[in-house]
């Protein structure tokens, strides 16, 4: 479980290859996602997250000043995070690395705090994740929740991505609308180790 | 629920296959269907926009076909992986996510020459113009590179004679130039090389040989390393640019470490069509489950049976990398130090007719063009899977009219060697 105050002293996190379960433990325990950057245009990759994460039963809210008036797949744009007017468990941030640091500084104004700062595929500002660890708010970045969802639970498995677990027992047939269980043993790790090293050499290189 | 790495058999045998959800069926079923009920007009459009997971046809993807997905990309330790029907399809699909016309690939000269054909001919066709260099000088892939390079070509066991390349030397060169290393990984198996842990960052198999292992179904498979950065500089518009057949989508935004698997499954195997029967796709699953025991067999044996050869008197040379006399014995112990494969080739002092007679007269070793069967198996390459090339590719990749190849198997190696005994004395 996740503490809102974690008041232990935190190990310092790794944010070039995360433990299954450190992933599988957010993923579990948040229920409220805020999505900064969500789009309406359904061949963007936030379109495709909100949806997907909408279907797995999360309380999803977009936030984009740009669509403020509208909706999203039934959930209306708030212009921005202080705009949501009640706790979120969560901050999935689709924005570009340079854009990520404001919204982590509005996020910390929030009260309560959210548990969680998420930054989507290629998003990563190591400035911005340890101000928030600071103050006990987990991060994860450079990961998409809809794809570590869909591989904890296997389901990725139908495109013939390797999700790096394994399991003997009989599951339900996912359906819509369905929570699937994400907790299958794991195979080592989040992510490959050569796709790791790969990350880590580009986000030392830039 | 620790995070702790599985063994290579546990992988072999459970990677990507669970109890079936509505049946129960432990072994993997064979879904034997063309298409898929959509729930509704919604989920029918998500999985056709590559929103939700899930299956539409099965020339896209089939639940049989992606448990061997997920087994070999687990196995090859790459992020993805999409079968296809036939090793040379695998290459096509490969390729064509990489290469405009008028662009380059460098391949390394030492191939099966059914390879070597294909990319001489069929691809020329395609205007993907392939340049060659020496997997023994490093220094001719660094040469080759011009800006039109798209990618490099190799294999990590070389055919016909079972050669070793040094895929992390090459690896340097790739990413030097700015373009992925492809690695034919089907003589090896993930058993004995895993090319990713050495710089690949695509694999690619004939399934039919040492993974399907039973010389009874032919497949094809890519691996995505998920290791290459595909948005740079515009070099690979099928990865990085807004694509039309998908409504303007970006596969590597969209599907970060595992976009080149999902284009060569949206935009290679969906509209080039060499869809794996899901049959198949189980035939070789159920011989994947053996793989690391057979192989270790096919290893021991290859390497007894080339001991006995390079004593015999009738054998002017051996070229089995497991033999510490070889020139790529080296290379066999840093790269497959569980055994140098189970492919190699040998000449004979009485040259071509030699061969021809020693091939008729093998009782257990049968006369066929194939590699990476349980039974041991023999051929003369210059006059079959190297006929086409010219005498001096021929001896160029390894192939000479002398020399004579055996893919051996893992029956009892004493009964290898009494036929081959029998097949030279006489």
């Amino acid at each position: 479980m996740i503490a809102r105050n974690d008041t232990k002293k935190r190990q310092e996190m790794n944010h070039d290859a995360y433990p299954d379960n450190y992933i599988r433990g957010i993923l579990n325990s948040v229920k409220s996602i805020a999505m900064v950057g969500a789009s309406p245009v359904n061949v963007r990759p936030s379109y495709f997250a909100f949806k997907y994460l909408a279907q797995r039963g999360y309380d999803m809210i977009p936030v984009n000043p740009g669509h403020v008036g509208k909706e999203l797949l039934g959930k209306p744009f708030v212009a921005s995070l202080s705009d949501i007017g009640r706790p979120v468990d969560m901050i999935d941030i689709f924005r570009n690395s340079s854009h990520i640091m404001p919204v982590v500084e509005e996020a910390l104004t929030l009260d309560p705090l959210p548990m969680v700062i998420w930054m989507q595929l290629g998003g990563r500002d190591d400035a911005a994740a340890l101000k928030a660890e600071s103050v006990g708010i987990k991060v994860v970045m450079n990961r998409c929740p809809k794809i570590e969802y869909g591989r904890l639970s296997s389901e990725i498995s139908w495109m013939g991505v390797n999700s790096r677990t394994l399991s003997s027992k009989r599951q339900p047939a996912p359906t819509q609308g369905m929570r699937l269980s994400l907790n299958r043993m794991s195979v080592g790790g989040g992510d490959t180790a050569a796709s790791d090293r790969a990350a880590k050499n580009k986000t030392e290189q830039s | 629920m620790s995070d702790r790495l599985p063994g290579f058999s546990t992988l072999a045998v459970h990677a990507g296959a669970q109890p079936d959800p509505t049946t129960g069926a432990r072994a993997t079923p064979i879904y034997q269907t063309t298409s898929f009920v959509f729930n509704d007009a919604d989920h029918a459009a998500s999985l056709f926009g590559l929103q939700a997971f899930g299956n539409i046809y099965t020339r896209i993807g089939n639940p049989t076909n992606a448990v061997l997905e997920e087994r070999v990309a687990a196995l090859e330790g790459g992020t993805a992986a999409l079968a296809v029907a036939s090793g040379h399809a695998a290459q096509v699909v490969v390729l064509q996510q990489l290469l405009q016309p008028g662009d380059e690939f460098i391949a390394a000269r030492k191939l099966y020459g059914g390879s070597i054909n294909q990319f001489t001919h069929a691809f020329k066709s395609f205007g993907w113009n392939v340049v060659w260099a020496d997997p023994d000088d490093i220094a001719s892939f660094e040469r080759a590179v011009t800006p039109r390079t798209k990618a490099i070509f190799i294999e990590s066991i070389a055919n016909p004679a079972g050669s070793i390349t040094d895929i992390e030397a090459i690896s340097t060169v790739a990413r030097k130039a700015g373009v992925p290393l492809i690695v034919d990984n089907t003589l090896a198996s993930p058993y004995l090389i895993r090319p990713i842990d050495h710089g690949a960052d695509i694999v690619v198999h004939s399934l039919t040989k040492f993974l399907g292992g039973h010389g009874n179904s032919l497949g094809g498979i890519i691996v995505d390393a998920g290791t290459f950065d595909w948005s740079t500089g515009g070099k690979y518009p099928m990865l990085s640019e807004p694509r039309p057949e998908y409504h303007g989508i970006r596969l590597q935004e969209t599907f970060g470490n595992f976009a080149f698997a999902i284009a060569c499954r949206v935009l290679g195997l969906r509209d080039l069509g060499p869809a794996l029967s899901p049959f198949n796709a189980f035939m070789i699953l159920t011989g994947i489950e053996t793989l690391p025991l057979r192989m270790q067999k096919h290893c021991d044996n290859a390497k007894a049976v080339a001991e006995f050869l390079a004593g015999h008197p009738a054998v002017a040379s051996v070229n089995y990398a497991g033999l510490a006399s070889d020139k790529y014995n080296r290379l066999a112990r840093k790269y497959a130090p569980k055994g140098a494969g189970a492919v190699f080739t040998f000449s004979l002092k009485g040259g071509y007719d030699a061969g021809v007679s020693l091939v008729s007269k093998l009782q257990l070793f049968s006369h066929l063009a194939n590699v990476g069967d349980t039974r041991s198996l023999v051929i003369h390459p210059a006059s079959t899977t190297h006929s086409q090339l010219d005498d001096a590719a021929k001896v160029k990749s390894g192939a000479g009219p002398d020399v004579v190849r055996l893919s051996v198997g893992i029956e009892d190696k004493e009964d290898l060697i009494a036929d081959l005994e029998q097949a030279l004395g006489a």
